[in-house]
């Protein structure tokens, strides 16, 4: 026994020392550049289902083209919150960070963000004009964007009648009592009854939180739940029939939904817009590397197949004006995902959620809850 | 009769709350689409997607290798702390330090990782490091909430032993050092590997603390699972975490064949005496 276990040891020790080879190696010799990426979860053609995996080729790339190694360390995060904490922690250093415009806005304010030398990002061009001078980035200083998107509603059509899906109403109506589904975060659902009501999103009055508060209780006794990422399994079941989300999102439901479940999308003639750019942070190590990798993830190829893995809309000219990506899509993913490309910055500028002052974020939050406990 | 059979409901329902999660996720990680709702048929797709994930298993492997590294450094550390505890006579002195290690087991995981965190950027900044957390700095953090498990298996095996045996292998001849992994150690075995193993498994799992600690570029599962609710999980980790269940599982089998293993050497060891 006494042998086995210390043959057991040997072994664990063994894996250790190994493990310990393959994770050091890279770092060790100093030619080698280092590029540290910070993205959302799931944001990146990863090579799974054998998609493109835009890492690995970057890597590839840079040797070829620069004659020069460089190793990607690729982390993720959950929220633009838990990225904003670690970032300003202090303890760790990041090249490129894809958080969405409120926390860029932020970001930029808290002089976190560096000013990019677009020298160094000729792919820049193929951004469509629309993109230029948004609120977050008023002189086009810091920021690439790389997806944009919208939130419409997603409906069960063997449940819901054709002739209710329209507008937000269709999330307030008596007859789906039950099966609606609503955002699990303030803003999110908040701005569902701003928009519903015609009020402004980024209102610093209480008075017209207030109402939207009114207008949440209206509906509240109708939601089914309030779901953030559980609303994939609830649409694509069947469970519930209604719900609000992401355009981008509708395609990943699409997907996987039941048989007898019909899903189906539109927009409400109001409602959120988003951008997520890239971003090199003030703690950047390698600022041309870091300008190199943005430029790299413009080009079509990377582009495209970042594009089709996440679903959201691309704000790429060489992405949405691709042929095969017009295809791989379909007629109608290409409907809901760009409508209107030419007026986004209008409608961005107008209805987009902004970081609201401290004391309007903790009144939103108190109504928040009043309306989670009842 | 009665009571029997509601004894047997009461072991059923348990039994049905403690494994119906894990047979849930075992059976959709089989599943050919990507619902967790609807089973289409059986497919090993997810399986081949896990295995082509390279940063998912990059993940992993940084995983393993933090837990096993902390695990063993741990369990060294601790089983010397332990016998170092044992040894003290002063009453007072030993009940301090038995309660100052188990400290960072009462203590909430995130005080203990954000104050870890502080430490290291307060650190850090000390020595003018742009980056001051990595891959060392979650070893040191994984060492420090292992060892008070580690302690807390083998003191209790220490107490449990005949003080004079160590004293008789010197008798002998032994050198203290000698003494010790002669005699000490084959006595306190089964208690060194139960805190391994504990020290393994709480590493493997932890995610606050990891979280708090995490540097760029060392991710661990936890945190990268974690990372993946902006959109859906998918079904790969759900393949991911069967294989992982059985992993522990056998480890865990493996522990208590060695515990009864050792419980039945104990028990020939006194009939053998007593005749």
């Amino acid at each position: 026994m006494k042998r086995s276990l210390s043959l057991l040891l040997a072994a664990m020790l063994l894996c250790s020392v190994l493990l310990a080879g393959c994770g050091g190696s890279g770092s060790g010799s100093g030619k080698t550049l280092t590029l540290n990426v910070y993205n959302w979860g799931e944001y990146i053609s990863d090579g799974s289902e054998d998609s493109f995996d835009t890492i690995r080729e970057f890597e590839k790339w840079y040797e070829q083209t620069y004659n020069q190694k460089v190793k990607v360390n690729y982390t993720t995060f959950a929220s633009n919150e838990d990225m904003f904490a670690k970032l300003s922690s202090g303890a760790v250093s990041f090249d490129v960070v894809i958080p969405s415009d409120y926390m860029i806005a932020r970001m930029a304010e808290n002089k976190m963000l560096l000013e990019l030398d677009f020298k160094n990002i000729p792919n820049y061009e193929n951004i469509n004009e629309s993109f230029r001078g948004l609120y977050y980035d008023p002189d086009n200083k810091y920021t690439v964007p790389y997806t944009y998107g919208m939130v419409g509603v997603i409906y069960n059509a063997s449940v819901v009648d054709e002739a209710d899906a329209k507008g937000w109403d269709l999330a307030w109506n008596e007859k789906y009592k039950g099966s609606i589904l609503q955002f699990n975060n303030s803003r999110d659902a908040f701005g569902t009854a701003q928009y519903k009501l015609g009020l402004d999103v980024n209102d610093t009055d209480h008075l017209s939180w207030d109402a939207a508060l009114a207008e949440l209780k209206k509906q509240a006794p109708l939601v089914k739940s309030y779901v953030m990422d559980e609303i994939y399994n609830m649409m694509e079941s069947g469970e519930a029939a209604v719900g609000t989300y992401y355009a981008g999102d509708y395609f990943t439901m699409i997907d996987a939904q039941a048989e007898g479940v019909d899903l189906r999308f539109y927009y409400p003639e109001r409602t959120n817009y988003f951008v997520d750019a890239m971003c090199i942070p003030s703690c950047c190590q390698n600022k041309e590397l870091a300008e190199r990798f943005i430029n790299y993830m413009l080009s079509p190829e990377p582009a495209i197949a970042n594009a089709e893995f996440i679903y959201y809309a691309s704000p790429n000219a060489a992405v949405y004006t691709d042929e095969g990506y017009i295809e791989e899509m379909g007629e109608e993913a290409m409907e809901i995902l760009y409508p209107d490309i030419e007026n986004f910055s209008r409608n961005y500028n107008e209805y987009a959620y902004r970081s609201l002052d401290q004391a309007t974020l903790d009144y939103v939050n108190s109504l928040w809850e009043t309306l989670k406990i009842n | 009769m009665k009571m029997k059979r509601a004894s047997k409901i009461y072991t059923a329902l348990i039994m049905i709350f403690l494994f119906a999660p894990i047979a849930i996720l075992l059976v959709f990680s089989f599943n050919e689409a990507k619902s967790l709702s609807v089973f289409t048929g059986f497919s090993l797709k997810w399986y081949r997607e896990l295995f082509r994930d390279s940063e998912t298993l990059r993940a992993v492997l940084n995983t393993l290798l933090l837990a096993v590294s902390a695990s063993l450094i741990s369990t060294v550390m601790g089983t010397a702390a332990a016998v170092g505890i044992n040894k003290l006579r002063n009453k007072v002195l030993r009940s301090t330090l038995d309660s100052v290690t188990n400290i960072p087991m009462i203590n909430p995981d995130i005080i203990t990782g954000i104050s870890l965190m502080l430490m290291f950027v307060f650190v850090g900044r000390l020595f003018g490091a742009a980056t001051s957390l990595s891959f060392w700095t979650m070893l040191i953090s994984h060492i420090t909430f292992c060892l008070p498990y580690v302690i807390l298996q083998v003191l209790p095996k220490l107490q449990q032993m005949d003080q004079a045996l160590p004293e008789a292998a010197m008798d002998l001849g032994c050198t203290p050092l000698r003494a010790f992994f002669k005699a000490e150690l084959p006595e306190i075995m089964p208690g060194v590997v139960t805190g391994l193993i504990m020290a393994f498994t709480m590493s493997l799992d932890d995610f606050v603390i990891s979280y708090f600690t995490a540097g760029n570029g060392f991710q661990t599962l936890p945190i990268r699972i974690y990372s993946m609710t902006k959109k859906t999980v998918t079904p790969k980790m759900y393949a991911l975490a069967t294989i992982i269940f059985f992993v522990i599982l056998s480890l865990l089998l493996l522990s208590n064949f060695y515990d009864e293993e050792a419980m039945n050497k104990r028990r020939q060891k006194k009939k053998s005496k007593e005749k």
